[in-house]
């Protein structure tokens, strides 16, 4: 497909903007196919994931190792731009990452934890139990996995961090409506 | 019913995590596609970008050297010799509204929040595929147009101008030459 000539714009000009259209340089790439000979890429994608799933403990333990010396990175310097953008680097993988290993209440408290490290007018203000409950808690989540009750429990834990962080942060930033209107809105990821 | 032949399409993805690439990697190629190309920042993506010509570009928005959107906005120079107008999907662990705004203005053709599933990258897929926007250059952007639907309600400061009523009459040369004689 790439290696074909682009197409032809068609450029109509108004007053302040040019809208430039071009025939679609993928409509080749779309065909029409019976129903009954229609499979489901979507089915055998989740069936290739569900095989890859036996390396997500691992992998989830790579990453709340990276977090872990993120944090001690920032106990040992304090933070810096390089610090404080190490462990949100962390943090904001494991939340986009953890859901789909099978750890979402990890993900839960690793946004909390990013939002935290985005939205605290003076990090070295946060008090240092609220970052460290973060990361002890997602150490927790991803060790404790196998146990029976781990699940809800889990759960509850993360809720009650993403609970004290937001109580925080309303107050933090009871002065700065701008933030205070990006901490209150919804997020837009999609819901477990 | 219409199937995407993926087989025929080339992906460029961008992430730095490894996990990640590997999730999208099998995901892609798990619907079909054979060329799927990975850079893990911003800055080898754009020379991967121009070098193998991608058909749709997957890019993750945080990154170190420079992130998905700096990428975004470079490949949408409608000037460069490369492609500005190839699909780009924002694949990013950002679920702020705002952030969807910042990247819609930076080009982004279509914003999957993580947790990815392969549903939600199938759609995102089949949507730059079938249904293209027109791109739209004014002073301050280059871009898939950026309205998702007719409302005329939005007055703000992008506001664009020139309904049917308001297109500039761009006379022929041929017309002006004839005009002047």
């Amino acid at each position: 497909m790439a290696k074909d000539k682009p197409a032809a714009l068609r450029i109509e000009t108004f007053a302040d903007h040019h809208v430039i259209t071009q025939p679609n340089p993928l409509r080749k790439v779309l065909r029409r196919v019976a129903e009954k000979d229609l499979d489901d890429p979507v089915a055998r994608a989740e069936k290739a994931l569900a095989e890859l799933s036996g390396e997500f403990q691992n992998w989830m333990g790579v990453e709340t190792a990276r977090l872990a010396a993120a944090h001690a990175a920032v106990l040992k310097q304090g933070f810096t731009n390089a610090t404080r953008l190490e462990l949100f680097r962390a943090a904001h993988d494991i939340k986009g990452d953890a859901a789909t290993f099978g750890f979402p209440a990890a993900g839960v408290a690793a946004d909390s934890l990013c939002r935290v490290i985005e939205h605290a007018p003076d990090l070295d203000e946060v008090p240092s139990e609220l970052i460290s409950h973060h990361i002890n808690a997602i150490q927790a989540i991803v060790r404790g996995r196998t146990r029976l009750d781990s699940a809800s429990t889990a759960g509850e834990l993360s809720r009650q961090l993403r609970s004290l962080a937001d109580d925080y942060l309303a107050h933090a930033n009871r002065d700065r409506p701008e933030h205070l209107d990006a901490i209150l809105a919804p997020s837009i990821a999609p819901a477990e | 019913m219409f199937r995407i032949d993926f087989n025929k399409l080339r992906f460029l993805v961008c992430d730095d995590n490894p996990h990640m690439r590997r999730i999208l990697r099998t995901l892609l190629h798990s619907f079909g596609a054979r060329e799927v190309y990975e850079s893990e920042d911003g800055a080898t993506a754009l020379e991967m970008y121009t070098h193998y010509v991608p058909d749709i570009v997957i890019t993750d928005w945080s990154m170190p050297i420079f992130d998905g959107l700096e990428l975004a906005q470079m490949i949408r120079q409608p000037d460069s010799k490369g492609n500005p107008f190839a699909p780009i999907i924002m694949l990013t662990g950002h679920s702020e509204k705002r952030r969807v705004t910042v990247a819609r203005d930076a080009g982004v053709s279509e914003f999957l929040a993580k947790p990815i599933s392969a549903k939600g990258l199938y759609q995102r897929i089949l949507n730059v595929v079938a249904n293209p926007r027109p791109f739209i250059k004014t002073k301050t952007y280059f871009g898939p147009d950026r309205r998702r639907n007719t409302s005329n309600a939005y007055i703000g400061p992008e506001r664009r101008t020139g309904g049917e009523m308001e297109v500039l009459q761009q006379p022929s040369l041929l017309d002006k030459a004839r005009s002047s004689t």
